[in-house]
């Protein structure tokens, strides 16, 4: 023991001197102490303080794009409506509007105005954060920023890839990161960011239990990754909703996961995905529990296909499932107009609670729902208006309000005709279709199997494929004209005409999707959907080329879709023209489609037999 | 200032003078010389710090789901032949008790022994060489000290998914006992008062480290003062326990287990001719309350009162009401009963005696 202090009294003494000589401070520490400066600075100027209802709420946010796109909670945004006013560190407030929402992962996106060189935090790669990793949130707790200036709270990583079940209805935590860095009210949609001052995460969501609304060292941030996946849809100005792969899983023998439930309608089961079968991968993650495979669930937006590996009958299969929406479109608006159920929280704010009544609870059984709060910053809460709607008389100034297109179904439908106005005018510089309405007539060949004639018209179109001769009437439901050998080639080919011809003001419904991965493109592509006559299309855009990539047509969701993958782009009377179809339905490649020769009549009166 | 420093020097260079300290100072120049880089390594590996103490990090689970009672709790493996420390609480009141490794093993868990005066318990699974915490290396602190606090807190974590780790300071390392009677707590040693948010419902049972992740302490149940609503943060120091984590693994605090066949007085002390009425017994365990007191017998004379939980029968734990009455049979009517009853927040000895 005394050995043991002396030699402790030694090296404070050899430290001291040590010291004495050189600098005051060893220089890692100076220099650790200006990393962690310089990353606060760099992080706090990114930060922002939402104030919504007239400075009666708010939270925080991030920007993250010089024009101005700032992430932030959809329960933070969603008392704002349309509108809301966001200080910022350099001391200035700003006009914002909303842009798009993403109800059951509790993010929104807004966009601030008047800059295009707004800050932007960089975003990090978040499956990179590991338990122990310091960690610091910025933001607006209790709402103090009233000078803008943003708060500092710093910590360390708890967890990772936290599975936080529904609170309520709608909000879910999938994949998100724990941390004990203090998030209180009003932190809610502010950044989590890395030692380096990168963005890991918004933050959004406590345990709190008994102690009250305030922080007890537990605070989830939905991670940076799954909002990487959802940005595209969130620029669409919809309302995004979040996936099922309409199977459910549990538990099986020897830590396998199987399906425990499986609908037949899906597009799971159509890709052979059965009842008992076990998942071993899911969106290139490996599944060892049910909360894995919730979390990976959780990241991905509805239409999004997702790589799933499974073994069924002890051999393994290798697939990409499509993804549907956890929500119908109707359900979601409804549960959006409806003030979400309060949590038991008792009146006059934060004091002890007895707990929660409930089963025992064991693991692999659902965690429950009620012991998360929402540290948004109000309380109560005001009925939340449904987001494309304006909340009470705020005025909104002249520059927002153009900037803001109200729309059922819609957060901000003004961000999704620009957006689908920005990927068709990318088409069209390639070449006006509009003056080709005419009947277009190609000839080719399915590759290996024999030559193909079509010839594509506004009412009728019909084809002389190796499988036979087909004509198709538009006028009739597309889904009784699904050939060749049930393939629907025909029907989405004359669809794909018909999209070019009349561009998306004139097809019928045409919106914006967002973006989503597609084989072959490297980053994410953009989407469009149109429905006309009972089908519905899915136009894929090489955002690179802005070339049409691929169109599927889907006439019954609960059958496959027919897909047209287009390549080999060659010039045709000044329009770029896809000289190679492949054609996939479900799993099977139909064929391949060369055309040799392509005319496109201008006029419909041409082409009069 | 660089006087000061110098003066202070000098001081501590007069003790340069023993051979011995020479030595040290020797070994600490080296240690001082290597200093930077060891330093460096162990700030960018505070999360492989982490990733190295959580597989000595269980969950347990076990009784209670009603009202404010979670059936759950933490633990830490202390031999790797799987030996467990974790509270004592109405969790591990159950016919099982459940423990899940850090790699999502799930074991069955006997309760080893434990001590009602430290609240602790000790559990044993099957196990070989399972990575643990060895207490007899335990780190004593002072405040200031950075620490990390490991527990499943909320029941955050399930299966496999790692314990939650919080970071903080020992703001003061101090007596329980100075405000014993605020605090319903048997527990009267010292405790490590923390800055960090740890003693969540689920945490106790948890581990407390220092920031190179070896064990300082055991995180405690739930506290909260009684006179302000503040909730403690707090653990229990490792040298407070560590003797009497030993006495429960050398088979002292056991649950009393009889040989077969042990001989029993002829006329021996019934839960009757005390005058003791236990809550009804519907549990596979139920903890031995005491429901009603005749008046005039035995237990009324000696001072049990309903609601009393008796702890020990003549030092024998007895943590059901089946393991007292058969405790009660092994003691001669002639010999007096000694009791530990809890009752609230004191523990209370106690002597029964039947008159001739």
């Amino acid at each position: 023991m005394t050995r043991c202090s002396l030699v402790s009294i030694a090296l404070v003494l050899l430290t001291t001197l040590r010291l004495a000589a050189e600098t005051e401070v060893p220089k890692i520490v100076l220099e650790a102490e200006q990393a962690r400066i310089a990353a606060i600075q760099k992080a706090v100027r990114t930060a922002v303080a939402v104030f919504a209802n007239e400075g009666n709420g708010g939270g925080s946010g991030v920007v993250i794009s010089p024009d101005g796109y700032t992430l932030t909670n959809f329960h933070v945004a969603q008392p704002a409506g349309s509108y809301m006013k966001c200080g910022m560190a350099d001391g200035r407030l700003y006009d914002a509007v909303i842009v798009g929402i993403d109800p059951t992962g509790d993010v929104a996106l807004i966009k601030l105005l008047g800059r295009d060189d707004f800050p932007t935090a960089v975003m990090a790669d978040s499956d990179d954060v590991k338990i122990g990793d310091w960690c610091f949130a910025v933001g607006n707790p209790f709402l103090l920023a009233t000078d803008f200036q943003p708060t500092v709270t710093f910590g360390i990583v708890s967890g990772t890839h936290r599975y936080q079940p529904p609170a309520g209805t709608l909000l879910e935590y999938t994949d998100c990161i724990q941390t004990d860095a203090a998030i209180n009210p009003g932190n809610s949609g502010g950044p989590l960011f890395n030692a380096s001052g990168d963005l890991i995460g918004i933050n959004g969501r406590g345990s709190f239990e008994k102690r009250g609304r305030v922080n007890v060292g537990v605070g989830y941030a939905i991670s940076i990754n799954q909002i990487k996946n959802f940005l595209g849809c969130l620029k669409s100005g919809r309302i995004v909703d979040h996936a099922t792969l309409g199977a459910t899983v549990a538990m099986g023998e020897r830590g396998s996961v199987r399906v425990s439930n499986i609908l037949e309608s899906s597009d799971a089961f159509r890709r052979g995905l059965r009842y008992e079968d076990e998942i071993v991968s899911f969106g290139g993650r490996g599944i060892d529990t049910p909360n894995g495979f919730k979390n990976v669930l959780g990241i991905f937006p509805k239409g999004w296909r997702v790589p799933l590996v499974f073994r069924h009958d002890g051999r393994e299969h290798s697939t990409a499932v499509r993804l549907t929406g956890v929500h119908a479109e109707e359900e979601l608006l409804q549960l959006l107009s409806r003030r979400p159920p309060r949590e038991e929280e008792p009146p006059g704010g934060p004091r002890p609670r007895p707990g929660r009544p409930g089963e025992p609870r064991r693991p692999g059984d659902e965690p429950r729902p009620s012991e998360e709060r929402r540290p948004d910053g109000q309380e109560p809460r005001p009925t939340p208006p449904i987001p494309g709607q304006r909340h009470k008389e705020v005025e909104v100034p002249p520059e927002a309000q153009k900037l803001i297109k109200p729309r059922t179904g819609f957060a901000n439908y003004y961000f999704n005709e620009l957006n689908r106005d920005r990927v068709w005018s990318a088409l069209t510089s390639k070449g006006d279709f509009t003056a080709a309405a005419g009947r277009w007539k190609l000839t080719g060949e399915l590759a290996g199997v024999g030559k193909v004639e079509v010839t594509l018209g506004d009412e009728t179109s019909s084809g002389s494929f190796p499988q036979g001769t087909l004509k198709l009437d538009a006028t009739q439901d597309l889904d009784q004209e699904l050939g060749p050998s049930g393939s629907g080639l025909l029907a989405a080919l004359h669809l794909w005409r018909a999209m070019l011809v009349s561009g998306p003001q004139k097809f019928g419904e045409v919106v914006y999707y967002g973006t989503a991965p597609y084989p072959g493109i490297e980053s994410q592509a953009d989407v469009l959907l149109a429905t006309r006559n009972v089908a519905e299309l899915h136009l894929t855009f090489d955002p690179a080329s802005g070339q049409l990539a691929a169109l599927e047509m889907i006439v019954d969701p609960a059958a496959d879709a027919c897909e047209l993958r287009f390549s080999d782009y060659r010039d045709v009377g000044g329009r770029q023209l896809p000289h190679a179809i492949e054609v996939h339905h479900g799993d099977d490649l139909f064929g391949q489609l060369q055309w040799k020769q392509i005319e496109l009549a201008s006029s419909p009166e041409e082409q009069k037999p | 200032m660089s006087e000061r420093i110098l003066g202070r020097a000098k001081r501590w260079l007069s003790l340069l003078r023993q051979p011995s300290c020479l030595i040290a100072a020797l070994f600490a120049l080296c240690a001082v010389t290597l200093f930077p880089s060891g330093r460096c390594a162990a700030q960018s590996s505070l999360s492989e710090i982490v990733a190295q103490t959580q597989p000595k990090i269980v969950k347990i689970f076990g009784a209670g789901g009603l009202r404010g009672l979670e059936a759950y709790q933490s633990g830490f493996l202390i031999s790797g032949e799987g030996h467990i420390l974790t509270v004592l609480s109405y969790v591990l009141d159950s016919d099982v008790v459940t423990v899940y490794l850090n790699d999502g093993h799930k074991l069955p868990a006997e309760v080893l022994g434990m001590d009602p005066r430290s609240e602790i318990a000790v559990l044993k699974i099957d196990g070989q060489n399972l990575p643990h915490f060895n207490l007899a290396e335990a780190v004593a602190l002072d405040g200031g000290t950075k620490v990390l606090a490991f527990s499943n807190m909320f029941g955050i974590a399930l299966g496999n998914e790692p314990a939650s780790v919080l970071h903080g300071v020992v703001a003061a390392k101090t007596d329980l006992a100075a405000r014993r009677g605020a605090f319903e707590t048997n527990y009267r040693g010292r405790a490590y008062i923390l800055d960090a948010m740890t003693n969540n419902p689920g945490a106790a049972g948890g581990a407390l480290t220092d920031r190179r992740g070896r064990i300082a302490g055991l995180l405690g149940k739930e506290l909260r003062s009684s006179a302000s609503n503040i909730w403690l943060n707090y653990a229990i120091p490792i040298g407070e326990l560590e003797p009497i984590v030993d006495q429960i693994i050398a088979g002292k605090f056991r649950p009393a287990k009889r040989e077969e066949g042990q001989k029993k007085p002829k006329d021996h002390h019934t839960l009757a001719t005390l005058g003791i009425q236990l809550v009804p017994d519907f549990l596979p365990r139920t903890p031995p309350f005491v429901e009603s007191i005749k008046s005039g017998s035995p237990a009324a004379k000696g001072g049990i009162r309903p609601d009393d939980l008796v702890l020990f029968v003549n030092g024998r734990v007895v943590s059901s009401c089946k393991l007292l009455a058969d405790e009660l049979t092994f003691i001669d009517r002639l010999d007096p009963v000694h009791l530990t009853i809890q009752r609230g927040p004191e523990l209370v000895d106690l002597e029964l005696h039947i008159e001739p």
